[in-house]
């Protein structure tokens, strides 16, 4: 089993006739995921790709039965973008754009707040139930079916924890990556509440970053409610307090928000922490008893 | 993105929130001319992106032009070192000269983003000119907060609870309650990620004033406000970041000597944190991006082997909308193009991973491969130091 998405889930993507939207779309489908069309406004009733293309959200829903949304519409756009796939009533957006200004996102989580719409992201790699269902832009061929669940703030760093769990046979249920920006949709705890009520999902990774609390509070939670053997690391050790490393959520600011500080909190939660990025696999495999 | 805090006071000039009357000068006949015009007792003050100028001696009180002109002589062209620009200090290109205010009380207010609520906080404090991390540790009491909501931002009863809060009364009380408004405003229309008056004033004649001003601005939302960028000051960057990020490369210069390129803000982190674990030290945080192409990659190339510190080279991707072979074409494009000599270490793994090794083995070029992450730091630590 995974959590939020699988065979039976069906996709549009906003902005389908872009060229990342195009490309993204069709190894989706590849993969097996019902790609069902996508929306462009003033291009609808076309054909793009062999996707039927319609002007509106809700005219997707409506003719393709689609629940699940996949964005790739430029910064600019993309908060109206998921507000649209929201008021549509999309149980599950994916933003994948990269820069969305903070006061949109501020304004989208208040909108979402009042629907019934999830959001991951923005500025996420989407998410993944390998062997049912791929919603973004993770290469597929890196995953393998089973037990273990992946939440993450990363993209590539995402595919080297799944890469690594591979190679030792430790397929996974559902990969989601929550994205690198101060204000997402979905929270780390969201994800491992799902995956904790999973009955498929034996085990979560974790992978945090510098900046914020989010890893803290996950810490907190996981806690009082996660029972699954975990493990978890925090990238940014090294970074420098005051710079944005890349991620706009990825800073430590006052002192705050330090790698070291994370880990500890997990540690404190009784989550497994890896020091080098190299061992998150191996340290998997070695908490499961699993060891190859 | 950073401002001087001249620019703060112009904008927040325009939204009206009452700053001292003063202007901008680049030499000491300029400064002594503003200071004619302002007329009495004026404060000179070096313009740089770092906070603590005071203590460092970038800040000089002046009785007349003549002293404005003497101190801001001594202030120009000086390197400032304070506990926020790098060791060597930043140069001061700028002096803001403004008239002296008398101030009776020093208070603190600033708006930023509370990313666990996802939405904006007001703070505002009694213990003004004070760092405020301090006064959060020390004086937690002293510190009111007011979260707006998202959607309508900042409302005036908030405004006057903080102001309240802050001991004001009659008059200073409504001049407060209208500067937490108006630069509310600001930050709000300009996309700030943080606007920070610290001190606040309140003058022996009455007036509440923002005597020093700073605005940060969020990086994602410049393209909307091409008045912000044009503000931009390179002078206060590393070189090197400045050339980065003309071809849209997220690279930071740090000062060890295993030069690190990466795809993704995640790996790059974790690529310095296992460099740092193999005993070496990541010359820099450089994020190709997820699509870059060939050109991006020599570029990045480029830029990380010009820093004069860096030994080696690690080259960390995982091929998801980079593909290894773009990656590899890049590399080899750069290499040869600059004929270097640097040792290179190169893991990448993912999409088209055999074509981009073949790629690298079949150029002639003396790469050193690594099977995985941590092996690849190993072989890099290992190279810079036989460099050395």
């Amino acid at each position: 089993m995974s959590i939020l998405v699988d065979r039976s889930t069906r996709v549009i993507v906003q902005g389908i006739t872009g060229r990342e939207g195009t490309f993204h779309a069709q190894r989706c489908k590849e993969y097996g995921t019902q790609v069902v069309g996508g929306v462009t406004p003033g291009k609808g009733g076309t054909t793009h790709e062999r996707f039927p293309v319609w002007n509106t959200v809700d005219d997707a829903v409506a003719a393709a039965g689609a629940d699940c949304a996949l964005i790739f519409v430029p910064p600019p756009a993309a908060a109206d973008a998921i507000m649209e796939a929201a008021d549509a009533g999309v149980p599950l957006i994916a933003c994948i754009t990269e820069g969305v200004p903070v006061n949109d996102m501020v304004r989208v989580k208040a909108f979402l707040a009042r629907t019934a719409s999830r959001l991951i992201g923005p500025n996420c790699p989407g998410l993944i139930s390998p062997g049912k269902a791929k919603i973004g832009i993770m290469p597929g061929h890196i995953h393998k079916e089973g037990g273990i669940g992946v939440v993450s703030r990363s993209g590539t760093l995402t595919y080297e924890v799944v890469h690594q769990l591979t190679l030792r046979g430790l397929g996974q249920s559902t990969c989601v990556g929550i994205g690198g920006d101060p204000v997402n949709g979905t929270s780390f705890i969201d994800v491992l509440r799902l995956f904790q009520d999973d009955p498929h999902t034996e085990a979560i990774m974790m992978i945090g970053e510098i900046g914020g609390s989010a890893e803290e509070e996950a810490a907190a939670f996981v806690k009082a409610h996660v029972t699954k053997p975990m493990v978890g690391f925090i990238c940014g050790q090294t970074a420098p307090p005051g710079r944005r490393m890349g991620h706009a959520g990825a800073i430590i600011a006052g002192g705050k928000g330090t790698a070291s500080e994370k880990m500890r909190a997990l540690e404190a939660a009784g989550i497994t922490t890896v020091s080098s990025p190299a061992d998150m696999g191996a340290t998997m495999a070695r908490v499961l008893g699993k060891g190859k | 993105m950073k401002i001087h805090e001249y620019q703060a006071k112009a904008m927040l000039r325009e939204f009206g929130v009452l700053v001292p009357n003063g202007d901008v000068a680049a030499t000491p006949a300029e400064a002594r001319a503003i200071a004619l015009r302002l007329r009495g007792r004026v404060v000179v003050k070096a313009q740089v992106h770092a906070g603590g100028r005071g203590k460092a001696g970038g800040v000089k009180l002046a009785d007349d032009p003549s002293g404005a002109e003497s101190a801001a002589s001594q202030i120009l062209g000086m390197m400032l070192k304070t506990p926020q620009t790098p060791p060597e200090g930043i140069k001061v290109l700028k002096v803001l000269v403004e008239e002296a205010s008398p101030i009776a009380t020093e208070l603190y207010l600033s708006m930023t983003l509370d990313r666990a609520r996802g939405t904006h906080v007001v703070m505002a404090s009694s213990a003004g000119g004070m760092d405020i991390e301090e006064v959060a540790e020390s004086h937690p009491g002293k510190i009111i907060r007011e979260w707006t909501d998202p959607a309508l931002g900042v409302q005036a009863f908030q405004a006057r609870n903080l102001a309240f809060g802050l001991g004001l009364t009659g008059d200073q009380f409504k001049s407060a309650v209208s500067l937490i408004l108006g630069l509310f405003r600001v930050y709000l229309d300009k996309d700030c990620s943080l606007a920070e008056i610290n001190p606040l004033v309140v003058t022996r004649d009455g007036r509440v004033l923002a005597l020093d001003a700073k605005l940060n601005f969020d990086d994602n939302a410049l393209y909307r406000h091409p008045e912000i960028v044009a503000l931009r000051d390179t002078n206060e960057e590393a070189p090197l970041d400045v050339e980065a990020s003309k071809h849209s490369l997220n690279y930071i210069k740090l000062d060890g000597n295993v030069g690190c390129m990466v795809n993704g803000a995640g790996l790059a982190m974790a690529t310095m944190d296992i460099v740092k674990l193999a005993g070496g030290a990541p010359a820099n945080f450089l994020d190709v991006g997820g699509g870059a192409s060939p050109e991006q990659v020599e570029n990045a190339f480029r830029i990380l082997s010009s820093d004069p510190h860096v030994k080696a080279v690690f080259i960390n991707v995982f091929g998801g909308i980079l593909r290894c072979d773009r990656l590899a074409e890049g590399l080899i494009a750069a290499i040869k193009k600059l004929g270097l000599s640097l040792p290179v270490v190169v893991r990448m793994e993912g999409t088209n991973v055999e074509l981009g090794r073949k790629m690298l083995a079949e150029s002639g070029l003396n790469f050193t491969t690594a099977d995985d992450m941590g092996q690849g730091a190993a072989k890099a630590v290992e190279l810079a130091r036989g460099a050395r």
